[in-house]
């Protein structure tokens, strides 16, 4: 069966972006990548759009990118699986192009988050749980990874300084990335003592809402070689849920879905963990980076929190480097782009082309994007020619 | 009746709806499968195991352990009056987990992960309407119709 390869990479600036709609974002990225795929609109046969519906105004919006791509007829539908949107709509696209009814994908993850009011936004923060038994406590998104930090920290010792670690390495990357939202260095002190948030975590533990948008073209392999440029591969794909409520769960310092989906990219990848050299993990709270350590494999289980102590996760630090484009933390989380937007970071990678953040000699990439609490997971796995 | 459970309800209509007027009269309850007797809590009317849509609302004791918890300091819509609060995850005696506010017995600085628990049926605000939830208390702690009664 044919590779699925990746010809084109763009990414928009995360941010508040008052500026611009969300087909705008969308355009932007878009744009960048088929410049750097080097390829005719026309050669695009599908599109997959990433997105969370609820955060706008424009309902269906699929046809709205795709009009304004100028992309008709071709085909184009959303993925939607919250905060792992874009990798759904990778996996879609990939699957798209293995079965043979597509050559040449745009996948378009774009995402507005700051065109609801305070007040709209409240109200969607506290239905992030399950509605029935859960929601009802007043639960929210930092509430649940907050649950995770003390189940971690009681069954490991990890600790909350450790936690804090993870958010000033981000912040160092992201303060290299001119596509991030973040671009200053924090120290360990200041995120120690940011306000409160959901005990443990504070307000440097979180990560912070963006819009923005980021685009991958993948193609076929035949259409990827007679492209003639450095291609890199997406040579395993990874997918599995796992409860959406904390009632349903194994245990509360882990993700199966992330385990599993990782399991499964490795083996269809033929590679370990040890054969990573970079990654994008789902940071959306420093404990998340923390588990995702674990449930990658990069060291055993309740090893995460000395992991990042032993700064293991910096570039040259002996370990995965990740999140070296400062992750969900400091380049923002506009939710449906993050998944491509992950590929995007691990292409350039991938391809030597990362500049000040470049990882030395990396050859195998890994993106892990998780959708909610963990609802549902991504893991993808990238090779270079 | 199953608007009347939380102090904000997002999900009025449910088959165990009755769920809430036990919980008001100061019982608990899971359920149990009448195919394969599979039991649990929340309760919930379609058995996970067998696929059978036959269950039994069954006595839950509440007595359990803390799994994890959090104190939340921004509270989303609705919440807002009552942050910061602390809500935990308790592993129940006779399986199945609940998630509820700490109630008024227990200290902030004594939680602990592990620590023995009690839930609590609450009635909580009989002003207009009816509100029943049910809270995590020290082991012992009496309650209502329930203990009334016997
Ligand atoms: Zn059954």
């Amino acid at each position: 069966m044919t590779r699925v390869g990746v010809i084109g990479i763009g990414h928009g600036i995360f941010g508040r972006r008052s500026d611009a709609t969300v087909q705008e974002l969308a355009f932007e990225a878009f744009r960048e990548a088929l410049a750097d795929a080097g390829i005719e609109r026309k050669e695009i046969d599908a599109s997959v759009i990433g997105s969370v519906p609820e955060y706008h105004k424009q309902r269906s919006l699929a046809g709205v990118v795709q009009e304004y791509l100028n992309l008709n007829p071709a085909p184009t539908w959303l993925t939607e699986v919250a905060c792992a949107s874009g990798s759904a709509a990778m996996r879609t696209a990939w699957m798209g192009i293995k079965s043979g009814v597509h050559q040449i994908v745009a996948v378009i993850g774009c995402q507005k988050m700051t065109e609801l009011s305070t007040p709209e936004i409240l109200a969607l923060m506290g239905r992030v749980g399950e509605v029935q038994w859960e929601s009802i406590f007043g639960t929210t998104f930092p509430g649940y990874y907050a649950m995770f930090a003390h189940s971690h920290m009681h069954a490991f010792g990890t600790t909350r300084r450790q936690l804090a670690e993870v958010a000033v390495k981000n912040h160092s990357y992201g303060a290299l990335n001119p596509k991030a939202l973040f671009r200053k260095e924090i120290t360990v002190e200041k995120a120690l003592e940011s306000e409160p948030v959901a005990s443990p975590l504070h307000v440097y533990d979180c990560c912070a809402n963006a819009d923005g948008a980021a685009c991958v073209i993948l193609a076929s392999e035949d259409r990827a070689r007679a492209h003639g440029r450095k291609v890199v591969w997406l040579d395993g794909v990874g997918c599995a849920t796992a409860s959406m409520s904390v009632l349903r769960r194994p245990n509360l310092y882990s993700l199966p879905s992330a385990v599993e989906a990782a399991q499964q990219a490795y083996r269809m990848a033929e590679v370990g963990p040890r054969d990573v050299q970079v990654a994008e993990v789902h940071d959306c709270f420093s404990i998340a980076e923390i588990m995702a350590y674990e449930d990658l494999g990069f060291c055993e289980k309740g090893q995460g929190g000395r992991y990042i102590e032993e700064r293991k996760s910096y570039i040259g630090g002996g370990g995965v480097a990740v999140n070296v484009d400062g992750g969900l933390k400091a380049k923002g989380h506009p939710i449906g782009a993050t998944g491509v937007s992950m590929a995007v970071e691990i292409v350039k990678q991938l391809r030597g082309a990362a500049e000040a953040r470049q990882v030395p000699d990396a050859r195998v990439g890994l993106t892990h994007n998780v959708g909610g609490i963990g609802q549902y997971t991504f893991v993808h796995v990238y090779r270079k020619d | 009746m199953f608007e009347w459970f939380g102090k904000v309800n997002f999900s009025p209509y449910t088959k165990v709806g009755d769920f809430a007027g036990f919980l008001k009269d100061g019982y608990l309850k899971g359920s149990r499968c009448r195919a394969c007797g599979f039991k649990t809590f929340p309760p919930r009317a379609d058995c996970p195991q067998c696929l059978s849509g036959e269950f039994d609302f069954v006595d839950y004791s509440g007595r359990g352990r803390l799994h994890t918890y959090t104190r939340i300091a921004a509270a989303p819509n609705g919440f807002e009056d009552v942050a910061p609060y602390t809500i935990g995850v308790v592993d129940l005696e006779e399986g199945g987990r609940c998630l509820a506010w700490f109630g008024s017995t227990i200290r902030e600085e004594e939680i602990k992960i592990g620590m023995e628990l009690q839930v609590v049926p609450r009635i909580f605000e009989e002003i207009e309407k009816i509100k029943v939830s049910y809270s995590l208390e020290k082991p012992g702690t009496k309650w209502g119709r329930r203990h009334a009664d016997a």
